[in-house]
């Protein structure tokens, strides 16, 4: 790796002739490599040294445009190529998309995740198309013997005022001789073409037609199937084993154990240590694999604290204990409980928060809690591996090749360049894929029986053996004088094993005296990022408070976030604040005209309001809500978002949508509940998703027109809609809501 | 291990599987049609749905046993080229945005509409609310269920 970051930090721009009169061109900019903005724990941005954009033209004027980042839903394959296309002046219908290969010194970090693949690319993505286009205008001028200023393009098309034309393809070939040009010209908002014109996705008919793009479509000759199986609760581990009878099921091949990690292993930030011994049962087919492994007898038995060593993103490596024995959603409450009267360490504090709550003539206080959540993607986990003495190949659905790399490496005791993992289509993500244990299982098998493999969970795997959503609680005060102004605001939020709280983000900034606090119960059931991590929990509870606030003061909820962010514009307090008050209070006033709140015609609607800034962008909702047949019903939406230029109106408009669905649904319904360690929700029967018959009959998407690059979409809008949710059904119900979900099913919590 | 004889969009294949096995992994594993998806296993997220003599079925939970003569259709033999006015209606609305569920969404409205060409809101919640879209696609495809309707 050290070899490869060396070579990566010299910035670099090459292009070659490819054989039969091509074009390629590969882009290096270190500096656009890093991503606009400020980063966040998911944001690798200081680990990105460079970034590639890759263009080929063909003789015969089709452009082929390379994806860095993997797709899971979020449209790469469509908004990242029309950004090259835009800068190249190409003509869209000529454009071919592929999924790059990995490679880090190509095509950078190829990270999906954190909202930050449109954010990340659009400078360097546009820089490509750019640079390819001055190139191929510098081959028209030689080949016409004019100035090349005088060069004109549009639609993949070269023109000159004398009326020479020629296509790209015709020039390509000259065009790669040509040196590449430094710091290009891009072009200004007002003059794009394709960038923010909707375009539909590329690979949409390959989805309609059922090609098969996922990883649990790939296949190879020869390739068997295998499974594992893991411990049944967390806290427990592998004691002994007896195959003889699921070895002597038809189409079997092999029953053995694994071990992710040695003893000792420094764990990367991204490997996670959920059960690092499992059976594994090898076959010809997935359903002969299936039963023989319910033949299987394993005995398992209860762990013991363990220590760790985790390494992190850089630095020396911390111990981490890891608690033994099985642990009950219902004792992790009481839990909970205990240690949230405990004292807990200060994120930030502005003014004099114990003054001024001593001296309040009002506190009001409230305590909410969430449950840990299941990513549930449609597609399970699952990877194809062939590893041989000569390299190890891995194929399937990640969001974070480059976080498993060295790690399979050193599993398999292999230098870095033998590992090669070709990136899937993904049949969801969410932050589970950024995990890549799975790849590690996938290899060790594969080396095991010397053959290709395809690892797959059963949907009951990939529920029980999860990476969640945190369990989290807060509790948020808030003190007023004799006039009902606002003078303090606390927050002390908890959770198993990370607390959420953020504590630089609104209302930070907005009141004198406020205080952060944080603390954590360690635990051994697997946590990581699930869409908008933290965010998700705190969108929905500070937003559901703020509207308790406003309610006690006589205020609009609305207006009443409007004056704070006032406050905190014209006169703000503390440092550091993350958020823009201008960019927050555009989507709060977009999302109140364009909802009509307030008009007499929306009277009588059971509306809530909730906005939230996470991964730099701002997003606002009006939730409608009615009671039907005694179910809280969201029957429509009303969203606001500012995440800057949009690139492709169409699709960001869907993923907004999407964000508000799956809001609606965890808010309502999502819980992962353990008993005894063990996971009681297994699969969609007793994990309750949100279904055709639950979505709204109408979600007005607006997006604040600005010329701000791109800050990202894909978990911005999903937050908030936690908050206006518990506020519409408040106004519905005429009862908070303070526990996630807000409408269990059998499930307490 | 059992010889089956199946009509599968349009053609006979010949397979030898146990009786028990789902309908899914025949597809999958031994006729190569990578488009059914496996979702749950248990009928409950409807990525796997094919045709069954025209009616939707849940595939992973459809022994091979069960199809005797009937004949099955899957993603695959929709249309040649995915002509079907309901994948045409699909790519119309751009429902698509992971893509995983999209096929079993597809074949649950294919069925719905060649019963019910004029289905209303409700009838579509009825026939859809099987299939489980973890990207939030819904909105769409009821939209595209009425466009295609109207084709």
């Amino acid at each position: 790796m050290e070899t490869k970051k060396n070579i990566s930090r010299r910035s670099f721009l090459t292009s070659s002739a490819l054989a039969g009169g091509g074009l390629m061109l590969s882009f290096s900019w270190l500096t656009e490599a890093r991503a606009a903005g400020k980063t966040e724990a998911l944001n690798l941005a200081n680990q990105w040294t460079e970034l590639t954009g890759y263009i080929r033209i063909t003789p015969d004027n089709v452009i082929k445009i390379m994806v860095p980042n993997p797709e899971f839903g979020q449209n790469v394959m469509t908004s990242l190529p029309m950004m090259v296309a835009e800068e190249l002046d190409a003509d869209w219908k000529n454009v071919v998309v592929e999924m790059a290969p990995h490679d880090n010194l190509k095509f950078g970090s190829q990270f999906t995740g954190g909202s930050m693949s449109v954010r990340t690319y659009w400078k360097p993505l546009r820089n490509a198309g750019a640079s390819a286009r001055l190139m191929l205008c510098e081959a028209a001028a030689q080949a016409w013997g004019v100035p090349v200023s005088e060069i004109t393009t549009k639609a993949g098309v070269l023109s000159h005022a004398g009326g020479k034309t020629a296509t790209y393809g015709e020039m390509a070939a000259k065009a790669a001789a040509v040196p590449v040009p430094k710091n290009v010209k891009l072009k200004a908002p007002k003059d794009f073409t394709i960038v923010s014109r909707s375009k539909k996705n590329t690979e949409g008919i390959k989805v309609v037609t059922g090609k098969p793009l996922f990883g649990l479509d790939y296949r190879q000759e020869g390739m068997l199937i295998a499974m594992v199986q893991h411990p049944p609760a967390f806290g427990m581990k592998l004691k002994s084993f007896d195959a003889s009878q699921a070895l002597k099921m038809p189409g079997i091949t092999g029953v053995f154990p694994i071990r992710l990690f040695d003893e000792g292993y420094e764990r990367s930030a991204f490997d996670t240590r959920t059960f690092n011994e499992l059976v594994v049962v090898v076959g010809r087919t997935t359903w002969e694999v299936m039963n023989a492994r319910k033949k299987l007898k394993v005995q398992w038995e209860v762990t013991t604290d363990t220590k760790e060593k985790v390494k992190g993103w850089s630095g020396p490596a911390r111990e981490e204990i890891v608690p033994g024995g099985l642990e009950s959603t219902a004792s992790q409450l009481t839990q909970m409980q205990e240690r949230a009267k405990q004292a807990a360490t200060v994120l930030r504090k502005d003014g004099d928060p114990e003054a001024a709550f001593k001296g309040a003539a009002h506190v009001i206080e409230r305590t909410y809690n969430a449950p840990f959540l299941a990513h549930n993607t449609m597609e399970p986990m699952n990877f194809f591996a062939h590893v041989t003495p000569e390299k190890a190949l891995l194929v399937g659905p990640l969001q974070a090749p480059s976080l498993i790399t060295g790690t399979l490496a050193k599993v398999l005791n292999i230098p870095v360049e033998k590992v090669e993992i070709q990136m899937t289509r993904m049949g969801g993500g969410f932050g589970r894929r950024a995990y890549g244990h799975y790849l590690v299982e996938a290899a060790l098998i594969s080396k095991k029986v010397n053959a290709p493999v395809k690892l797959m969970y059963t949907r009951e795997d990939d529920m029980t053996y999860g990476i969640y959503r945190p369990m989290y609680t807060a509790t948020y005060r808030a003190a007023f004088d004799a006039d009902k102004n606002l003078i303090g605001f606390h927050v002390k939020g908890g959770g198993i094993p990370e607390h959420p709280i953020a504590a630089n983000r609104f209302p930070a900034g907005a009141v004198d005296n406020y205080l952060a606090e944080g603390w954590e119960i360690p635990s051994n059931i697997t946590i990581g990022a699930f869409r908008a991590p933290r965010s998700n929990f705190n969108a929905a509870a500070e937003q559901s408070f703020l509207d308790e606030l406003a309610e006690y003061m006589g205020k609009d909820p609305i207006s009443f976030r409007l004056d704070l962010l006032k406050r905190a514009k014209a006169n703000p307090v503390g440092k550091n604040n993350e958020y823009d008050a201008d960019r927050y209070a555009g989507v709060l006033e977009l999302v109140r005209d364009k909802s009509g709140w307030g008009s007499p015609a929306q009277a009588g609607k059971h509306r809530g309001v909730a906005a939230y800034f996470c991964h730099n962008s701002y997003a606002a909702h009006v939730v409608d809500m009615v009671v039907r047949n005694g179910e809280p019903y969201v029957e429509q939406v009303t969203s606001a978002i500012d995440c800057g230029i949009v690139v492709n109106p169409d699709a960001a408009q869907n993923m907004v949508q999407g964000a508000v669905v799956d809001g609606i649904g965890n808010a309502l319904y999502g819980a992962l509940t353990h008993k005894d360690g063990a996971a009681e929700q297994t699969n969609f029967h007793n994990y309750r998703m949100i279904r055709h018959n639950e979505a709204p009959k109408t979600i007005d998407v607006h997006f604040v027109q600005n010329e701000i690059d791109p800050t990202g979409l894909g978990e911005p809008p999903f937050p908030p809609v936690f908050g206006a949710v518990a506020n519409a059904l408040y106004k519905s119900t005429g009862k908070r809501h303070y526990n996630q979900p807000f409408r269990p099913e059998g499930v307490k919590i | 291990m059992a010889t089956f004889q199946l009509k599968i969009n349009g053609k006979v294949r010949k397979v030898e599987v146990d009786p028990s096995t789902p309908v899914l992994w025949v597809l999958r594993d031994h006729l190569n049609l990578q488009g059914t998806k496996y979702g749950c296993g248990m009928a409950q997220c409807g990525a796997c749905t094919i045709h069954v003599d025209g009616m939707a079925m849940r595939s992973c939970s459809y022994p091979v046993s069960a199809v005797g003569k009937q004949a099955i259709t899957t993603i695959e033999g929709l249309s040649a080229n995915g002509e079907h006015p309901v994948q045409q209606a699909w790519l119309e609305h751009d429902v698509a945005q992971c893509g995983y569920c999209q096929a079993g969404q597809i074949m649950s409205a294919a069925a719905l509409l060649k019963g019910n060409p004029a289905p209303s809101d409700e009838d579509i919640d009825a026939a859809m609310s099987g299939n489980i879209c973890r990207c939030g696609t819904y909105l769409r495809i009821k939209d595209a269920i009425k466009s295609a309707a109207k084709k």
